[in-house]
């Protein structure tokens, strides 16, 4: 790999650049998905590239190819310095990295079994399996299972010296059973919604997740669903179940505390932020129980790294304590334009590490690690028995906030009534909604660390041209006081 | 650009190294450059080369699928392989329908040189005059402007071989002053319609038109939306027209085919060859794409079909295959979604858009939903944000722009309640396509929140 790097850069430096790094990505992807007992998909994917960053004339310019050949890489790095040259043209402030980072190292995410030593007969039966259990549910018209394993070796070399080797291994799995009748449709979905749930290890995660184990449950659940009473619409106390808080935590704290996106790089898409730098340190976020940190060495999360994608160490950020917002998700380039705005030393000015890209074809952006609600005290059991009157939710169904995230309206697939501390009753098509400090600021209860892990959100979008980015959530089940649930007219 | 000829070459190499019963190659090849700005400069600035394959083998009814960018004779052998060893896992798919015969595909020319040949500083030098066009109104521009090529070809071990070269240009713009925003958005395969100057001036104009805004009451009001916001409601009720989504229950149209759903005045159509949108003349499994009417004057249509779903309902394909897998997508689906139109139309009426707002005594005009989620699929219940221009009219005149609203609201009623269908079409890029779409007068929309902006 080093000629290839040291080819990139010095053509890149030679061209003109003034900073330069290049990643060379090989991802490997095994999927496997049925539907109603017939294979829907057994595919191995494989895409290979390389992408080249540079700085020249005080702009960025990117360029990335599929073919790793000498003149390819000669002429990408060339075409890289050439877009420079034409940012500049419509450019602002020359780029200030800060201070160089310079590391030498490999790194690779532990596995038990290797998901690509494990047969693909063992994972079809897996999910056939599941899927039969799922169909035997009298009112089941549609049983899907998925099962993925990536594996990515990356190279990131740069001009200020660093030269790190990494490689990741992803497994995710996940099953959902969809209900239908005259008038409704409800589904299920174990153990997360939108197809999976995924984690950065081996083979064991898909055992620990025994599908076909609860496909029966999840199944009969969504035939219960179907004939449950509505959501009511009411303000009354919520309960959110692991997965629901996860999104409810990437949606209203990691987007909104990502720099680039404060400082409005993402104005024309996904939009901007309420964290805008002068509440840094001061401003209410959340009640003094919560507490939120971006953490890419969690072991298993889905955003655990050795280094992020312009080669800084991975590190754990607190982003809100005791419910003050203390912290961003920075880049390089973000640190130092969030030192000079408050008049700190950007010599000084150091990246938390959030830079990553989806692949050798795109440029890194700042993404979340694993965004981590910290444990509070309770048991579950205990919160449930506390509670008089309230919904506990779980499973997202949909999601929507808006373009500075603070209206949110989240639906979840399944809900139940609390009443004198005992879940009494199912409910369906559930939502509730809110704004995101006054929703934080009402949380009285935070499950402890025995009900605490972190989940993955494969699924996560943002940047043009789009990319997907696998992020993590570590999370306990929540209590929040006076929360509108039920909008829907059922 | 690889061209018709080395894409052949790629593809006979694939179809030479298999031994199965048969064989299938779908090829995508991308030069995409695009250049994205924000507060009133390029801040990102980037290129991708790339061409992958997509390898399906079938040995009798057993399927194996294998993707690969890597096209070296050994990259090539090794998808085949994989493919292969795919296939002889699998148990026999009882829908697998075959791969086609060799079928006729009239070729629709969507290939500009013009575009394909746009640099960067070409890109640079039309961003830069949106942004100082906002620099010199005090307001702070931010965008994307992507000019591409595409090359897409399909070939099977029956003989059949279809390539289909096109460009794209698609340029998106948000301006934000100190309390407000405006949009505007253009696309065409021709980067000479799209006009970044004018684009950029519609959106300053509604972001210092939106100033100040007030808080409003959610309730239900009357409505005109302009394009942007109605290519959404297009985007949702085309997305569930797929057959598999129809037949599994999960569709607005389950049960509903030749029911009158919406107002008269509405018409949905798909038409992957109609060259005012992005055409792309076969499906991806090499059949020559059909116009599907799925709203006929407010009537319940047709779904799309592939060859699978066709032979499952006694249909036949109307072109509508959707890639096992997209390569050059960073999505991983879960799996096939179906059938899905990838180039829907929604017909133009005849007003303008100031007729709309004349018509409305009380009511908003919104220019664009964001954020947009199914809350539920039986009537297409959907949960957004207005975004970048939102306006109260009062006594048919636009008064005081207003804060954000959220809906929760069945599409499918919406298109029930229009009363007035603008006469312009407008474009906007969808991922492999470009959706169609006039502005359009509802008496009714649900506001059910608001937020603090
Ligand atoms: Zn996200």
């Amino acid at each position: 790999m080093k000629e290839w790097t040291d080819l990139a850069l010095d053509t890149a430096r030679a061209k003109g650049a003034t900073y330069a790094d290049i990643r060379i990505v090989h991802r490997r992807v095994q999927q496997v998905s049925v539907r109603n007992g017939a294979v829907d998909l057994l595919a191995e994917h494989e895409t290979v590239g390389f992408g080249v960053r540079v700085v020249a004339d005080g702009a960025w310019g990117f360029s990335s190819s599929s073919r790793l050949t000498r003149e390819e890489v000669q002429r990408v790095a060339a075409e890289a310095v050439a877009i420079a040259q034409a940012s500049a043209t419509v450019g602002k402030e020359p780029v200030d990295l800060g201070p160089p980072e310079v590391h030498v190292d490999t790194y690779r995410t532990p596995f038990e079994i290797d998901p690509f030593g494990v047969s693909l007969e063992e994972k079809l039966a897996l999910l056939l399996a599941a899927d039969e259990a799922m169909r035997r549910v009298k009112g089941v018209r549609v049983a899907r299972g998925n099962l993925v394993a990536q594996r990515e070796r990356k190279t990131f070399a740069s001009t200020e010296g660093s030269y790190i080797e990494q490689e990741i291994t992803e497994v995710g799995g996940g099953i959902v059973a969809y209900a239908v009748d005259e008038t409704e449709i409800q589904q299920r979905s174990y153990p997360n919604s939108f197809g999976r749930d995924q984690r950065t290890g081996g083979w064991e995660i898909v055992q620990a997740m025994d599908l076909p184990g609860n496909a029966e449950r999840i199944a009969s659940e969504a035939v219960a669903l179907l004939t449950a009473d509505p959501c009511p619409c009411e303000v009354t106390t919520l309960i959110l179940g692991p997965t629901q808080l996860a999104l409810q935590v990437h949606e209203s704290c990691g987007h909104p505390t990502e720099l680039d996106r404060v400082l409005g790089a993402e104005a024309a898409y996904a939009g901007t932020s309420f964290l805008t730098p002068d509440k840094l340190g001061a401003f209410r976020y959340g009640s003094p129980v919560v507490n939120l940190t971006a953490d890419a060495t969690v072991p298993g999360g889905l955003g655990t790294f050795g280094y992020d994608d312009e080669g800084v160490p991975a590190q754990r950020v607190p982003l809100v304590r005791e419910g003050i917002f203390v912290g961003y998700l920075t880049s390089r380039e973000t640190a130092v334009q969030l030192a000079k705005m408050r008049g700190e030393d950007p010599e000084r000015a150091r990246s938390g590490g959030a830079m990553r890209a989806s692949g050798w074809n795109r440029i890194p952006l700042i993404r979340m690690t694993n965004i981590n609600l910290e444990p509070g005290e309770w048991t579950f059991d205990d919160l449930i028995a506390d509670t008089e009157h309230g919904i506990y939710m779980e499973t997202n169904r949909s999601w929507s906030i808006d373009d500075k995230r603070l209206n949110f309206q989240f639906g979840t697939e399944i809900a139940y009534e609390i009443r004198h501390g005992r879940m009494v009753r199912l409910l369906k098509n559930a939502i509730y909604t809110g704004i995101t400090p006054e929703f934080w600021g009402s949380c009285d209860a935070v499950c402890n660390v025995d009900h605490w892990r972190v989940w993955g959100t494969p699924n996560c979008g943002k940047g043009q041209p789009g990319q997907v980015a696998h992020v993590g959530h570590g999370v306990a089940p929540a209590r929040f006081r006076n929360v509108q649930v039920g909008v829907m007219v059922n | 650009m690889l061209g018709e000829k080395r894409i052949r070459g790629i593809a006979e190499r694939v179809l030479a190294a298999s031994e199965a019963d048969e064989t299938e190659v779908v090829i995508f090849g991308l030069e995409e450059r695009l250049t994205r700005f924000a507060n009133n400069f390029i801040h990102q600035n980037v290129a991708e080369t790339n061409v992958a394959a997509v390898v399906r083998v079938a040995l009798g009814k057993r399927v194996g699928t294998a993707t690969t960018n890597d096209l070296s004779d050994v990259g090539l052998e090794r998808a085949v392989e994989q493919a292969t060893a795919a296939a002889r896992l699998s148990p026999e798919d009882p829908d697998y329908p075959g791969l086609p015969e060799p079928t006729p595909v009239e070729p629709v020319e969507a290939f500009d040189e013009r575009t394909a040949a746009y640099t960067p500083a070409d890109r640079a030098r039309d961003v830069g005059a949106i942004c100082r066009q906002a620099e010199a109104k005090g307001v702070t521009a931010s965008g994307a402007f992507r000019t591409s090529v595409h090359e897409f070809a399909v070939a099977n071990s029956h003989g059949l071989f279809a390539y289909h070269p096109t460009t794209i240009a698609d340029l998106t713009t948000v301006v934000m002053a100190d309390d407000s925003a405006g949009y505007a958005a253009g696309a065409s395969w021709k980067v000479e319609e799209v006009d970044g100057v004018g684009l950029g001036a519609e959106a300053i104009e509604r972001a210092l038109r939106g100033r100040n805004p007030q808080p409003l009451e959610p309730g239900t009001y009357p409505v005109v939306l302009e394009a942007y916001a109605v290519a959404d409601i297009v985007a949702f009720i085309t997305q569930m027209a797929g057959a598999m989504l129809v037949s599994e229950g999960r569709s607005w149209m389950t049960g509903r085919q030749g029911e009158r759903l919406m107002s008269p005045l509405i018409s949905i159509w798909d038409d992957g060859r109609d060259p005012a949108g992005w055409p792309l003349p076969f499906d991806f499994e090499g059949m020559p794409r059909r116009r599907v009417d799925i709203v006929r004057e407010g009537v319940v249509g047709e779904p799309v079909y592939d060859r699978r779903w066709a032979r499952k309902e006694g249909k036949t394909s109307t072109g509508h295959a959707l890639p096992l897998s997209n390569p050059l997508s960073p999505w991983l689906s879960g799996g096939a979604a179906g059938p899905l139109p990838l180039h829907p139309v929604m017909g133009a009426g005849e007003h303008a858009v100031e007729e709309m707002i004349a018509s409305v005594s009380r009511g908003l005009y919104v220019t664009r939903f964001h954020y947009t989620r199914m809350v539920h699929p039986r009537d297409a219940v959907i949960t957004g944000m207005t975004r970048d221009g939102t306006f109260l009219i009062e006594d048919g005149e636009i008064t005081v722009p207003v804060k954000n609203l959220r809906f929760t609201q069945s599409y499918v009623e919406a298109l029930a309640s229009v009363e007035m269908v603008g006469r312009v079409l407008r474009r906007q890029r969808t991922g492999l396509g470009i959706l169609r779409a006039p502005a359009l007068k509802l008496s009714a929309f649900r506001f059910t929140g608001a937020t603090t902006f």
